[in-house]
């Protein structure tokens, strides 16, 4: 039987029908989401759901417009996640880097000990961080988000680009090192650029966790510093009147991640299982 | 002869200076990551620790000094606490069974060839980059609203009578909430799993006559246990703090329904401003998380060995 055949035989068309029904399930909370965001108030909030109706982005322009509103919480959100996901690379290329071509009898315990640090609780550590943000004016500061963020991020990011490092040969560094290189020059110039798409992963996913983290982000700002989580909770008492801005200010703020994480899917799950599947 | 001897040694120390010249900027590349972990995770940990045996309320400046086991001892006789903790390890029990029993049913779904596959797969897997916060809004109001939501509509069409969720239901609710992000994650991963069974292998125990059963026992349950510990140890530790989902739905309510450790240190930080014991609730916090995070480390050690093996 050929493939295109075995594609259409009575079994796997059941099995594409049910997988499709599950699918459209799982998504249909997000379709309605995207749907109500481009209806009226008035036609969001109804007994009777509304199939049929007019579409109008008058609802994303009130989401984008209302004082102090998206805008303000976009661009915090893009900068944290940016500025973390860039100081985390910063940290963690050089450290992920000696660990990988100069272990030394202390490296696996260095290791075990920084992928640990992932597992203390974020409110294992909340009251000393807010009382010494709040001493030294780090509370409603994006620099003070965003080192919590790179904090958060770092565990799982040099693991991510240390098991990426370790499937490199190490002649190529023996190599470079008799040709007479120092080992920041092997570093940038010999093993970057064969790394660019294992860093480029590692970059994605702590993009989109810093994107979607609120927790830090809900006790550490007020306003000034507030990134889109902030903004999306601040609907949480909205009963009613607000569902379709709520909605429009919901899609701004998840359509960006969903579409990079379509596109890192793989990594993801090789970078958050520790390179146990590839 | 002696003289070769000395020679050799002087030769072999200083092939070992060279080789402790050749790494020292090792230590220095590791340092700044080394340095940030300890200032931004062990001094605050440490702190916290401290902080959980003094009397220290933000409400209450006046009182101060050395609590001793005060602060543990109110825990110990708080009922909010033993719940929060009761309310955390349901959360994090159901979710997990619910996500990877959910999550390796779709995996195999996904795994067999269908019309659209790809498609329907990346919409499965969507909820996964939703951040908590538009997950917690989405359901409870388009979802679980008794009168305008969703379900309500459903309920009332097939001519019941509708449920107000979160209310009537709380832990069930931000269950389902949970567990509707966390499905795609473990079927993404135990999926990449299957792809990635030994093919070599398989071929092998077919060519000894093997049949269906056989290979899913011997082949592929071994191969997808490790990719399920890895799911069941990464979940457990994001369960362990969720937080989002309960801030934007529930707020721990009704009652303390759904107040669980997160929470719970949240609102004695934020709503009752007692540093002593929130911080000594946190304690708690992390003794529960490294409980099952011993677990995870155990693992990673262990692949720590097996890529060293390589």
């Amino acid at each position: 039987m050929s493939a295109q055949a075995k594609r259409f035989s009575g079994v796997n068309i059941a099995f594409g029908v049910l997988g499709w029904t599950v699918a459209l399930l799982m998504f249909l909370p997000l379709i309605w989401l995207v749907v109500t965001a481009f209806k009226t108030e008035a036609e969001a909030f109804t007994v009777t759901p509304q199939l049929f109706f007019e579409p109008t982005l008058e609802s994303f322009k009130a989401a984008l417009s209302q004082g102090g509103g998206y805008w303000h919480y976009a661009w915090n959100s893009v900068f944290t996640a940016v500025a973390s996901t860039l100081i985390g690379l910063m940290l963690t290329v050089p450290a992920a880097y000696a660990m990988a071509f100069y272990p030394s009898k202390r490296t696996d315990f260095t290791l075990v000990w920084m992928v640990s640090t992932k597992f203390i609780p974020a409110v294992g550590v909340l009251v000393p961080i807010f009382l010494v943000y709040k001493t030294i004016g780090l509370l409603d500061n994006v620099w003070g988000l965003i080192a919590l963020y790179t904090a958060m991020n770092l565990p799982i990011m040099i693991w991510m680009v240390y098991s990426y490092f370790r499937d490199i040969p190490k002649d190529l560094v023996e190599a470079a090192n008799i040709d007479g290189a120092s080992m920041g020059q092997t570093m940038l110039k010999v093993i970057l650029p064969l790394a660019t798409p294992g860093l480029a992963s590692t970059g994605l996913l702590a993009l989109i966790l810093a994107w979607n983290e609120s927790f830090w982000s809900i006790t550490m700002t007020n306003h000034a510093a507030s990134t889109l989580p902030v903004y999306i909770a601040s609907f949480k008492s909205a009963e009613g009147m607000f569902w379709a801005k709520m909605s429009a200010a919901s899609v701004l703020s998840i359509a960006p991640i969903i579409v990079l994480g379509w596109f890192a899917q793989r990594q993801m799950v090789r970078g958050l299982t520790f390179g146990a599947v590839k | 002869m002696s003289s070769t001897t000395t020679h050799d040694t002087a030769t072999a120390r200083a092939a070992a200076r060279r080789e402790k010249a050749r790494r020292a900027p090792a230590k220095w590349l590791l340092a700044p990551a080394v340095i940030f972990l300890l200032v931004w995770m062990i001094v605050p940990l440490a702190m916290t620790g401290y902080y959980s045996f003094r009397n220290y309320n933000l409400m209450m400046p006046s009182i101060t000094g050395w609590a001793g086991w005060t602060n543990y001892k109110i825990l110990w006789g708080d009922p909010t606490f033993w719940s929060a903790l009761g309310v955390t390890l349901l959360i994090v029990m159901i979710c997990l069974a619910v996500t990877v029993g959910l999550g390796l049913a779709l995996a195999l779904l996904f795994h067999r060839n269908f019309v659209g596959r790809g498609v329907a797969r990346t919409l499965a897997v969507a909820p996964f980059f939703v951040m908590p916060v538009v997950t917690g809004l989405i359901w409870k109001n388009m979802l679980f609203h008794p009168a305008y939501g969703l379900l309500a509509w459903l309920f009332r069409t097939l001519g019941l009578e509708p449920i107000d969720w979160l209310a009537q239901f709380p832990l069930t609710s931000i269950i389902t909430m949970i567990s509707w992000e966390w499905t795609p994650f473990a079927m993404l991963v135990l999926l990449t799993g299957l792809q990635s069974l030994p093919e070599d292998q398989l071929e092998a125990v077919r060519l000894d006559g093997a049949n269906k059963w056989h290979e899913f026992r011997h082949i592929v349950i071994p191969h997808l246990g490790q990719v399920l510990y890895v799911v069941v140890m990464l979940e457990s530790i994001f369960f362990l703090t969720s937080f989002a989902e309960i801030y934007t739905t529930t707020s721990g309510g009704p009652g303390t329904a759904t107040t669980n450790l997160p929470y719970y240190i949240f609102q004695g930080t934020f709503v009752q401003y007692d540093i002593g014991v929130s911080s000594a609730a946190a304690i708690g916090a992390v003794i529960l998380a490294n409980i099952f995070a011993i677990f995870l480390i155990r693992f990673v050690a262990g692949n720590l060995n097996a890529g060293e093996a390589r």
